[in-house]
């Protein structure tokens, strides 16, 4: 082979390089471009949140020259969103605390205790997965009603407060751990609930981040039953309040992105930090759903 | 009694006492409250066997309600499967490179409430929107989306597919990323092309995931009740009347707690035909 050849296939490959390097620029610019169009609704929101509101009528510009914090302050005292944030983040810690320890508590026994029934009643919970809340929402208020939890935090809380999918999740996540694990603490006397507490409990940070992020945005984001369980406004969580806000003040869509931009942030935020444990476990989510 | 077992009901009696008071025995309670006239207030329920069944098979709204959410259903459904799949198989084109920036971006939609999306996407349909301003810009003279009722369903199914999308592009995604790379390479030297072997590779191979994405989908789609009712409220003209807000209204706006509980059984029977569905094509697929 001589130097000519040598140089030829180079080139040649040097070639093939940049069109490889070529084509998946034109993959990342597609892919970047389709991200901006699929954000823009976001973009949109914002930037209108933060227009006056006579400038609403004319041919709208996406970024406005000038930035009207104010709506945001006259979003807020249009509607108490104070308040609606309020009752959401009791609500929402509450179903959140609830479904972590009820769930890790569930799954354990699950996972590492022989009782009898216990395959059995596992299948029941499964199969709970699949039934629609359509034939259970009736139901439920009239219960709710009949304890007078109408309009009361835990009202919003109790039904939620377990998961079918939190307890297989840990289930799953328990039934890995070496089976000496709690052999020994059993010959030194140790209960199984202490077990639970003190070996299980601190192990399942993982686990916990998991279900929280679900639990999180689920309770976040609900919608149908916290309208079926308020009907004193003070109570309402801040989707009912932005649903009856836009109801109300149909157009003035500068406070209502406004209000709709503080109803997102939290749940966007925590997205993004535990955005790991979440997309790692979607399949898990997938198969169960 | 072991004293495993003492513990082992310890842990389960709450989750059991919850799920068995607010999902299994308010399923039997739905089937009890529909044979009734309840209207959810007065002191005394009349039995009226399966009246509310005949009412609502004779209802034309009811069938409405079927025919628009099964619209929304399959609309949903096979846009974001598809759009998801071929995202997904863009992203993994890329070799990996920024496939997690992807995934956080394609992703927000789907941690978003359906009550702010809606909110969002009314004024983006609205005659003054932003998307109805980008069609003018290209010489198109916009519907008015959310008030004519051929538009009101279409523009729903598109917020409903731009919320799913990113949930089937990351299923997908890592659905793709478990092919081994040996399959590709082989079809390429059998001569293959790009579109032959996305038809004879990734096609066969994601078979059991599209599946189980478009299940995903019809089964969630199904329940779709926020967007209706923060988008449209059901208008105009029932066009987007979905099956969910027929029950709310006919529970909580007319207090017919007996009929609203039959149309919560039908829902409960059609997502179980689907659920059902989805079984036997599983076991098909594993076979074959």
């Amino acid at each position: 082979m001589n130097e000519r050849d040598i140089s030829q296939a180079t080139v040649r490959n040097l070639i093939k390089r940049i069109a490889g390097i070529v084509r998946r620029t034109w993959v990342h610019i597609f892919l970047l471009t389709l991200g901006f169009v699929v954000l823009m609704p976001f973009l949109w929101m914002i930037t209108t949140s933060l227009k006056p509101l006579e400038l609403m009528r004319v041919p709208p510009h996406l970024i406005p020259t000038h930035f009207y914090w104010q709506n945001y302050a006259i979003a807020l005292e249009s509607a108490p969103f104070g308040r609606y944030y309020l009752n959401t983040i009791i609500v929402t810690i509450g179903i959140v605390v609830g479904q972590l320890f009820l769930s890790s508590l569930a799954g354990y026994a699950f996972a590492r205790l022989r009782f009898p029934g216990r395959n059995i009643l596992f299948l029941v919970l499964l199969s709970t997965l699949m039934i629609p809340i359509y034939i259970t929402l009736i139901p439920s208020y009239l219960i709710i009603r009949g304890f007078g939890l109408v309009n009361t935090y835990l009202g919003l809380i109790l039904p939620f407060l377990v998961s079918a999918f939190g307890i297989f999740l840990f289930r799953q996540y328990y039934i890995g751990f070496p089976k000496d694990l709690e052999d020994k603490a059993l010959m030194d006397g140790c209960s199984r609930l202490q077990i639970w507490r003190h070996i299980f409990l601190p192990l399942s940070k993982p686990a916990f981040a998991t279900l929280g992020i679900f639990a999180f945005l689920f309770a976040w984001n609900s919608f149908l039953w916290p309208l079926i369980v308020t009907t004193d406004p003070d109570m309402w969580t801040i989707q009912i309040g932005l649903a009856m806000f836009s109801g109300r003040y149909g157009t003035q869509w500068t406070y209502l992105m406004a209000g709709t931009t503080i109803s997102i942030i939290p749940a966007i935020a925590i997205f993004i930090i535990l955005q790991k444990y979440y997309i790692k476990h979607l399949a898990l989510s997938a198969r169960l759903g | 009694m072991k004293d495993e077992t003492k513990a082992a009901i310890i842990c389960i009696a709450p989750a059991i006492a919850i799920i068995g008071t607010f999902t299994l025995f308010p399923i039997f309670y739905s089937f009890g409250l529909s044979t009734t006239d309840w209207d959810g207030l007065s002191p005394t329920i009349n039995f009226v066997g399966l009246s509310n069944y005949s009412k609502l098979i004779s209802s034309g709204a009811f069938w409405n309600s079927i025919k628009v959410t099964l619209y929304y259903t399959v609309g949903v459904s096979i846009i974001s499967v598809i759009a998801g799949l071929a995202l997904a198989s863009l992203i993994n084109r890329t070799g990996g490179r920024l496939a997690s920036f992807y995934r956080v971006i394609y992703f927000i939609p789907v941690v978003t409430s359906f009550v702010a999306a809606g909110v969002v996407w009314k004024s983006l349909f609205s005659p003054a929107g932003f998307l109805s301003d980008t069609f003018r810009s290209i010489g198109l003279s916009p519907p008015n989306w959310l008030a004519d009722p051929i538009w009101a369903m279409p523009a729903l199914i598109i917020v409903g597919a731009w919320m799913r999308l990113g949930f089937n592009t990351v299923i997908s995604l890592a659905g793709l990323q478990s092919i081994p790379r040996g399959y590709y390479e082989k079809a390429k030297i059998d001569g293959a092309g790009a579109l032959n072997r996305f038809r004879f590779v990734t096609i066969p191979l994601m078979k059991p995931i599209i599946l189980l994405l478009l299940i995903m989908s019809l089964v969630d789609a199904f329940l779709i009740f926020d967007l209706a009712f923060v988008m449209t409220g059901g208008g105009p003209l029932g066009a987007t009347n979905v099956a969910g807000l027929l029950l709310y209204k006919n529970a909580f706006h007319y207090y017919k707690m007996g009929f609203a509980s039959a149309i919560g059984v039908m829902i409960f029977a059609i997502v179980l035909i689907i659920t059902l569905v989805q079984m036997r094509l599983f076991k098909f697929g594993r076979r074959a």
